[in-house]
């Protein structure tokens, strides 16, 4: 039963629309504009410029702070969800999903009317007699953003993996003298790891690579490595650097990819 | 005790994640133009919504994308995922990972690698790029919401149904797609769910003035948002979620009957 002509509309739609787009990028990075095919380096070295590392520097602080954020927030939701009763789990789940309805970029500007100096929280801070505090335009804005948009993908797949733990396991391990801290520590926690190797990548690799946050709640002044892509080709129209700065986000990630060694986790399905 | 702090810290979890859209459903009630002061309770941003031309406009494209790149991700998808279904080896990985590549590759570089290709291919930008790059990252979701449920399949199935004399076709569309559709609904609901969502892809891939709701938001954001977007996203918001729970109360209903 040969029956791959199936396949064939989708893998021509993929190469054409995700690989050679990219191969667009790529040859865009590695030659002279207008300059026909005459191939150039020059587009790298201006990415490894003291001004652009540093750009490139703060995208990866900033990703890391709102990743070690996401876990420490997530984690504990993903085994809530876990241990409740499976009559509720689907709509809880559901509940996480029910934000993405409302677009991204709306709900980014939302926080906006609460964090402003005339916003929500400073008109409540004003009734205690404390503030205006400013809350905009700095990295805890924009890690902020990062963490409340992305904070579902650590959820998502540490809960997949809690939700497959035999719990006979555990009771093995409280059977055995170990009390609920330690049984966490040494028996829940390890194998919760590839939920939790691929919510942090999950996290890091759109934290890194954002540019609307950063430009809605850094008010501009926040430029990151997205930022930058995006000046050169929608402002500066320098084309060949904003490719050489794509393919170098897209070595960090598939660096970052490597060391999370990219478990099985997405094979499993994820959520679904 | 323990129960209480769980249900505290997951009520906490939820505020912080609806607050923004609270807020903003809040404001397109408020009679003022301010996004920070209440004003008062009114129907007026609803009320001029239906004259705004461009703010209609957006809507209309935005529930177009989103239902044209959701119908033909599920569809394309699932005729996809019975193929790679039935593949082994390197040929398996390489489909699997042409599959995961616009999951993993940031939006950015989806959006500006697509812009890209359709200079280069002097492809219409406007309507055509915009459904064309949703249906690019949407029919991964297509794929792996089937790929699963074609994994729970018993295999002697479809050859169980060609004994009984069923025509290949009959055994896919009477015996196979059945059973994997709620599969087929889950890659629908991801893929409208990740149209509606974007910004990033659009926003690169658009032109010619062309604008879907998150496209206008963004070109107002740096004079202010006028207050009848938040009255077009809070009855977007409404008519997806109603139409979601319809579609999942039905799929519940039809696979209590299958059983």
């Amino acid at each position: 039963m040969k029956r791959n002509w199936l396949l064939y509309p989708y893998v021509v739609w993929m190469i054409l629309f995700t690989v050679v787009p990219i191969l667009l990028v790529f040859y865009y990075s590695v030659t002279v504009q207008g300059g026909g095919f005459s191939l150039t380096m020059a587009h790298y070295a201006r990415v490894f410029e003291p001004l652009y590392m540093s750009v490139i520097w703060r995208s990866i602080q900033l990703a890391l702070v709102s990743t070690i954020a996401c876990f420490i927030l997530g984690y504990p939701v993903a085994m809530i969800l876990a241990n409740s009763p499976d009559k509720q789990q689907f709509s809880l789940i559901v509940l996480f999903v029910v934000p993405m309805w409302m677009n991204f970029l709306a709900r980014t500007y939302a926080w906006l009317s609460i964090m402003e100096n005339n916003g929500i929280i400073n008109a409540f801070l004003g009734l205690i007699g404390v503030g205006p505090l400013s809350l905009l335009y700095n990295a805890g804005a924009v890690v902020l953003g990062m963490v409340y948009n992305y904070v579902p993908f650590m959820v998502f797949p540490i809960y997949t993996v809690l939700r497959k733990l035999d719990p006979s396991l555990i009771e093995a391990a409280e059977d055995l003298g170990a009390n609920p801290v330690r049984s966490f520590l040494k028996v829940t926690f390890p194998l919760s790891l590839p939920g939790v190797l691929s919510g942090v990548t999950m996290v890091f690799m759109p934290s890194v690579t954002t540019f609307a946050i950063s430009q809605l709640l850094g008010g501009g002044q926040f430029t990151l490595i997205g930022n930058l892509i995006e000046q050169q080709y929608l402002r500066t129209y320098d084309w060949g650097f904003g490719s050489a700065l794509s393919i170098i986000l897209m070595i960090i990630i598939l660096i970052s990819m490597g060391l999370m060694s990219r478990s099985n986790v997405y094979e499993e399905g994820g959520l679904i | 005790m323990r129960a209480i702090l769980k249900k505290c810290y997951l009520w906490l979890i939820f505020i912080f994640l609806y607050a923004p859209i609270l807020v903003l459903i809040l404001f397109s009630f408020n009679v003022s133009r301010s996004r920070g002061n209440w004003g008062g309770l009114s129907l007026r941003w609803y009320g001029e919504l239906f004259q705004d031309r461009a703010i209609m406009t957006a809507l209309g494209n935005t529930v177009l994308i989103a239902l044209v790149a959701a119908a033909v991700s599920a569809a394309v998808g699932t005729v996809a995922a019975v193929g790679i279904y039935r593949l082994k080896g390197w040929k398996k990985s390489f489909v699997m990972n042409i599959t995961y590549l616009p999951i993993l590759n940031p939006d950015i570089v989806i959006g500006i690698s697509m812009m890209i290709l359709f200079i280069a291919m002097s492809f219409p930008r406007g309507m055509a790029s915009l459904i064309v790059s949703h249906i690019t990252f949407g029919l991964p979701y297509g794929v792996i919401s089937v790929l699963p449920k074609l994994a729970q399949l018993d295999p002697q199935i479809f050859d169980a149904a060609l004994d009984l004399g069923a025509t290949p076709r009959e055994a896919y569309f009477k015996v196979i797609l059945p059973q994997i559709l709620p599969g087929v609904f889950t890659g629908f609901l991801l893929a409208f769910t990740m149209s509606v969502d974007d910004f990033v892809v659009s926003f690169f891939v658009t032109g010619n003035g062309v604008a879907n709701l998150a496209i206008s938001i963004y070109s107002m954001s740096r004079r202010g948002i006028n207050p009848k977007i938040n009255a077009v996203l809070t009855l977007l918001f409404i008519a997806v979620a109603a139409m979601m729970y319809l579609i999942q109360r039905r799929l519940r209903k039809s696979s209590r009957e299958a059983v």
